[in-house]
C-alpha cells in the first residue's frame, strides 16, 4: 500500500509476533549451556565495606566482581561514580556488589542469602530534605543559575503589592514497564555479544568497550523486543550489562539476568523525586511583576543523568508563560537512596506540575479563572525563552485553549459544577486544566556535541529497503513509523521497508531513543537518506545511502551560562480534566478527560493516539495515584498493587485532538509526541481536585489520605 | 501426589489440545511448568503476585494467572495458552483496533478477553471493565484494547 497521506494508520509492523505469543523478549530465550546470574546487592544505605564471606559454592558456580573487570569499574554517564561491582563503599541499599552464576536459580538465590559481609557502617542522608541542608558541604551532582538578577527581583519584591511564596512537592514514579528488566551476555571466542531489553544500544556499547577494555569490534548489542521503556531502560541496561558480560567472559558460557518484579522495583531507576519554591510578586491588579525560582533534585546515590534531568526540570519551570523578572536556580543532589534516572518528560512533569500549581494557587487568592489568568502570559511566537533562545515556530496554544473552553463549554460546567456542590454534601465535582510544552530532542547541543547521529539505508538486489539504526522499538511504534517515512521518501509500499532488530554490528549510531527525538532526529535524517537513495535509484542492484546530523541554525546554547536556544522545536498541549471526589473516603473519580496536542504533524494518527492515552494515562496517576516512598533508604513499594498504576476502571476515553502545525525540521513536518503527553496529566488532575475541594494541596500524588487530612485540616481551620 | 516441595512427582497437562508428562515439584506454579519444561513462552512473567495478569492462561475456558497456580492443580483441566488460540476474532481485533504497543501484557490480555467474549457475547461496558481490570496495560491507558473487545462482543452479540 503507497500511502497518500503520511498521517494515515497502517498495520503495525510488529502485530503479529505480539497476537500470537511468538515474539521472543528477552526472558523467552533459552542458550545450550546457559548460566544465571543473581547479583548480591548491598543491605545498607551507606558504608565500607570490611569482609566478604561466601558460602561454600557448588560445582559449576562462581562469584563474579570486580576483581574481574579488566577495565573501568564503573558505568559513565556523566560522573565516574557509578561502579559495576561496588566493592569498597557502597552507597545505598541495593547497589550490586557482586554477581553469583550458576546453572539452578533457587540455587543461587539461597547462595546469596547466605553472604556474610561486614561493613563499617557511615550516617546516610537518606531525605532530599537532608541533602539540601547540607549542601553547601557535599553532595551537589549540578548546580545552575540564570535568569534576572537577584537585585533586581529583590527591588521588585519590595515595592510588590504582595510576594507570594510556595514550596511544593512530587514524588517517586516507577515505570512499571510490564516486562522487567533482562539483559543476556554471550561469550564468543572473538566477540561478547549482549542481547537484552533497552532502549539505547550505543550507551550499552560504549559502558561495555569501557569495562571490558576492549576493542570496539569485540563487543556487539543487540536489542530485544522491548516490553516497554519509557526512560526506564534508558540508563539502566548498561549496568546489567556489563554484569552479564564480564560475567560470560569469565564463564565462558552464556549468562542470563533477569530481575523478578520486586528486585526490578527496588533497585532500578525513578522519577526524581523534587521540592520546588516559587516566589512571586504581583501588584495590586494582581500582574506578575516578578518570580524567583528554587528547585531541588533527589538525585539519588549517584550522578546517573541526574544533572541533564535537572536542566529540563529548569527550562520548564516558567511553564508557557512569558514571566517579566524570572530568576532560577535549581540542584541536583545525592542521597543514600536508589538512584533516580530517566523517565518520559525527564523531570518536566515536575516542573509543569509545580508552576501550574503555583499559577493556580495565585489566580485563585485573586478570585480570577485559573485558564483566563494564565492566558495574559503565554508565550508567542518570536518571543524569547527564559534563557534567551527564540520560539520560532508558530505557536497555536490560544487557538488550542480557546477550542477547548468551548468543546468541553468549561464556563457552563463549572457553574453547573458549583450549584452541584452546595447541593450535594458528600460528592464534589471538578474542572481543572494544564497548559505546557516539550521541547524536542536532546537539550542543549547534545546532538550537535555528543551524539553525532547517523543512520543508514541499504537496498538489496532483489530493490527491498533495509532502515539501519540504532533506534529501539519498545512499544511506540518506531518500526512503523520510520519505515512510513522511508516508504513515502522511496515512493514505495510501506511493506517493502524492512527493519531488522538493531544489532550494533550491522547499524550506525543513529542515537538513543529518548527525548522524544526518534521520530523527529532520527526520521529526518531517514526522509533525507530516502530522498538521496531515490534519486540515485538503480533497480537490481545493492546499494546503501548514510545520513549524517546537520545542526538546525539557532542561537548557540551555553551550558555554563545556561543560556541560548535549548531545543530546536518545541511541541505543545492544553489538558482538561474533570473529576468527581468523595469527601467520606477522598476517593477521586475521572469523569471526562481532554487533551489537545501540537506534536507538528502526526506520522500516523492511531499510533499518535496511542502515545496520548497511555501517556496521559501515566501523567494522571502521577498527580494522585502512583505514590512510592523510601525509608531508610528503602523502597516500600514491592508489588505493582501497592503502588498501584491504573487499571481499565480508573479511566475514561480520552478525548484528544491534533493541531497540524507541521515543524520544517522534521520528517514531513512531525515534532517529538512520546513524552508531552504525559507531562500535563498530573497539574490538569491536581487542578480539578482543588476546584472540586476548594482547597489548594502542594503535593502530588493527590491521594485520597491527602485529601482527607487536608479536608479535616480545613475543617479544623474553620472551626478555630 | 503427597510431596514435600522439593521431591518431584510425575503429572499429566493438557495444553492446547495435547497432552505432556512433566516432572513437577508441588510448589512449581503453572507458569514456570509452561515456560521452562513445555517452552510455552507466551505466558509472560511479570508480576508473579497476582497483580498484572501478562500470565494469564485459559483453564476449562476461565482465564487465571498461571503465576498463582500450582502446575500439580492443572492436570485435570484442559489448558489453553496463546499458542492454542490462532486467528481468533479478538487477536484480529487488537490488531484492528491497535491495542498493542509493547506486547507484553498483549498475550494474557487477549485470553482473557477471548474469554469474555465467549461466556458473555452481550458483555456491557460495565462487565468488559470489570473483565480488564484483572490485567494491567502500561502502554495504551486500555482505550484500544476496550474497544477491541467491544468490536467483538457488538459482533458475536449481532450474530
Amino acid at each position: 500500500m503507497i500511502a497518500k497521506d503520511i498521517s494515515t494508520s497502517v498495520k503495525k509492523k510488529d502485530h503479529d509476533g505480539k497476537i500470537s505469543g511468538q515474539l521472543a523478549y528477552i526472558s523467552d530465550v533459552k542458550v545450550d549451556s546457559m548460566l544465571y546470574g543473581v547479583l548480591y546487592r548491598s543491605p545498607i544505605a551507606y558504608g565500607k565495606v570490611r569482609s566478604i564471606r561466601l558460602p561454600p559454592l557448588p560445582e559449576g558456580y562462581e562469584k563474579i566482581g570486580a576483581e574481574h573487570i579488566p577495565g573501568n569499574n564503573f558505568v559513565k554517564l556523566l560522573h565516574n561514580d557509578q561502579p559495576i561491582f561496588a566493592n569498597e563503599w557502597v552507597n545505598y541499599i541495593g547497589e550490586p556488589m557482586f554477581m553469583l552464576v550458576g546453572p539452578k536459580l533457587d540455587i543461587l538465590y539461597q547462595l546469596v542469602d547466605e553472604v556474610e559481609v561486614d561493613f563499617e557502617e557511615h550516617p546516610a542522608i537518606f531525605t532530599l530534605e537532608e541533602a539540601i541542608k547540607q549542601k553547601d558541604q557535599t553532595g551537589v551532582f549540578a548546580y545552575h543559575e540564570f535568569g534576572e538578577s537577584l537585585d533586581v527581583i529583590k527591588s521588585i519584591e519590595k515595592k510588590a503589592h504582595r510576594v507570594i511564596e510556595e514550596v511544593y512537592e512530587t514524588g517517586y514514579q516507577e515505570h512499571v514497564y510490564l516486562e522487567p528488566q533482562g539483559m543476556l551476555g554471550i561469550y564468543k571466542a572473538d566477540e561478547i555479544l549482549v542481547k537484552g531489553s533497552m532502549q539505547c544500544l550505543y550507551y550499552v556499547k560504549n559502558a561495555l568497550i569501557s569495562a571490558l577494555a576492549c576493542e570496539d569490534d569485540e563487543v556487539r548489542v543487540i536489542q530485544s523486543p522491548t516490553g516497554g521503556g519509557f526512560g526506564g531502560k534508558e540508563d539502566f541496561p548498561s549496568m546489567m550489562a556489563c554484569h552479564v558480560a564480564i560475567a560470560a567472559k569469565v564463564v565462558k558460557k552464556p549468562v542470563m539476568l533477569l530481575f523478578d518484579r520486586a528486585e526490578d522495583m527496588e533497585v532500578t531507576t525513578k522519577r526524581h523525586p523534587a521540592k520546588f519554591t516559587y516566589r512571586t510578586a504581583i501588584d495590586e491588579q494582581g500582574n506578575i511583576l516578578s518570580m524567583n525560582v528554587e528547585v531541588f533534585l533527589d538525585g539519588g546515590a549517584n550522578a546517573g543523568l541526574s544533572p541533564v534531568v535537572l536542566q529540563r526540570a529548569l527550562l520548564n519551570s516558567s511553564g508557557v508563560y512569558k514571566i517579566p523578572h524570572f530568576h532560577a536556580k535549581g540542584y541536583a543532589l545525592k542521597t543514600n537512596t536508589v538512584p533516580n534516572g530517566a523517565f518520559r518528560g525527564f523531570g518536566a512533569p515536575q516542573s509543569f506540575a509545580a508552576i501550574e500549581s503555583h499559577l493556580g494557587h495565585i489566580s485563585s487568592m485573586l478570585k480570577r479563572d485559573p485558564i483566563q489568568y494564565k492566558r495574559n502570559y503565554l508565550v508567542k511566537q518570536g518571543d524569547p525563552t527564559i534563557t534567551n533562545g527564540r520560539f520560532r515556530d508558530p505557536i497555536l496554544l490560544e487557538d488550542m485553549i480557546q477550542d477547548l473552553l468551548q468543546t468541553a463549554d468549561y464556563t457552563k460546567k463549572k457553574e453547573a459544577f458549583r450549584a452541584f456542590n452546595q447541593q450535594n454534601k458528600r460528592f464534589k465535582k471538578g474542572i481543572g486544566a494544564s497548559l505546557f510544552l516539550h521541547g524536542c530532542g536532546f537539550t542543549g547541543s547534545g546532538e550537535r556535541d555528543h551524539i553525532k547521529a547517523v543512520v543508514k539505508l541499504e537496498k538489496t538486489e532483489q530493490d527491498q529497503v533495509l532502515i539501519k539504526v540504532s533506534n529501539s522499538d519498545m512499544g511506540q511504534g518506531a518500526l512503523t513509523t520510520l519505515s512510513k517515512i522511508v516508504a513515502k521518501g522511496l515512493d514505495l509500499p510501506y511493506e517493502d521497508i524492512l527493519f531488522p532488530d538493531p544489532d550494533t554490528k550491522d547499524v550506525p549510531d543513529s542515537g538513543p531513543t529518548v527525548a522524544s527525538r526518534t521520530t523527529m532526529i532520527v526520521g529526518k535524517l531517514l526522509e533525507r537518506a530516502a530522498s538521496q537513495l531515490k534519486a540515485g535509484w538503480q533497480s537490481g542492484v545493492a546499494q546503501e545511502v548514510v545520513e549524517h546530523y546537520i545542526h538546525e541554525d539557532m542561537i548557540p546554547w551555553d551550558e555554563e551560562t545556561f543560556s541560548g536556544d535549548a531545543y530546536p522545536a518545541y511541541s505543545w498541549g492544553v489538558n482538561l480534566i474533570e473529576v468527581e471526589v468523595d469527601i467520606l473516603t477522598g476517593s477521586v473519580r475521572i469523569e471526562r478527560v481532554y487533551g489537545s496536542f501540537d506534536i507538528g504533524r502526526a506520522i500516523d494518527e492511531r499510533i499518535v493516539k496511542g502515545q496520548i492515552d497511555g501517556g496521559m494515562a501515566q501523567g494522571i496517576a502521577y498527580g494522585f495515584m502512583e505514590k512510592m516512598t523510601s525509608q531508610l533508604g528503602k523502597i516500600q513499594q514491592k508489588t505493582i498493587s501497592d503502588y498501584g498504576p491504573p487499571t481499565a476502571m480508573d479511566l475514561v476515553p480520552i478525548e484528544s485532538k491534533l493541531y497540524d502545525n507541521p515543524y520544517a525540521g522534521g520528517p514531513y513536518g512531525a515534532k517529538g509526541a512520546g513524552e508531552l503527553p504525559l507531562t500535563g496529566g498530573a497539574p490538569a488532575v491536581q487542578a480539578a481536585i482543588e476546584d472540586a475541594l476548594q482547597i489548594p494541596f502542594y503535593q502530588i500524588p493527590v491521594t485520597p489520605e491527602l485529601i482527607i487530612e487536608s479536608l479535616t485540616k480545613k475543617d479544623g481551620d474553620a472551626r478555630d | 501426589m503427597i510431596s514435600n516441595g522439593k521431591s518431584k512427582t510425575v503429572i499429566e497437562l493438557h495444553v492446547n489440545g495435547d497432552s505432556h508428562e512433566v516432572m513437577v515439584r508441588s510448589g512449581d506454579t503453572l507458569l514456570d511448568i509452561l515456560r521452562e519444561q513445555l517452552g510455552l513462552s507466551g505466558a509472560k512473567r511479570s508480576c508473579e503476585n497476582g497483580d498484572c495478569g501478562a500470565c494469564t492462561v485459559l483453564a476449562d475456558g476461565k482465564p487465571i494467572h498461571s503465576c498463582l497456580s500450582l502446575a500439580i492443580e492443572s492436570c485435570d483441566q484442559s489448558l489453553m495458552t496463546i499458542e492454542g488460540l490462532m486467528g481468533s476474532p479478538i487477536q484480529q481485533a487488537f490488531v484492528d483496533n491497535w491495542a498493542i504497543q509493547c506486547g507484553f501484557c498483549t498475550p494474557g490480555f487477549i485470553l482473557n478477553c477471548h474469554a469474555l467474549a465467549t461466556e458473555h457475547p452481550n458483555a456491557s461496558d460495565e462487565v468488559i471493565e470489570e473483565w480488564m481490570c484483572s490485567n494491567l496495560c502500561r502502554c495504551t491507558g486500555y482505550q484500544e484494547i476496550k474497544e477491541a473487545v467491544q468490536s467483538v462482543v457488538r459482533a458475536s452479540g449481532n450474530a
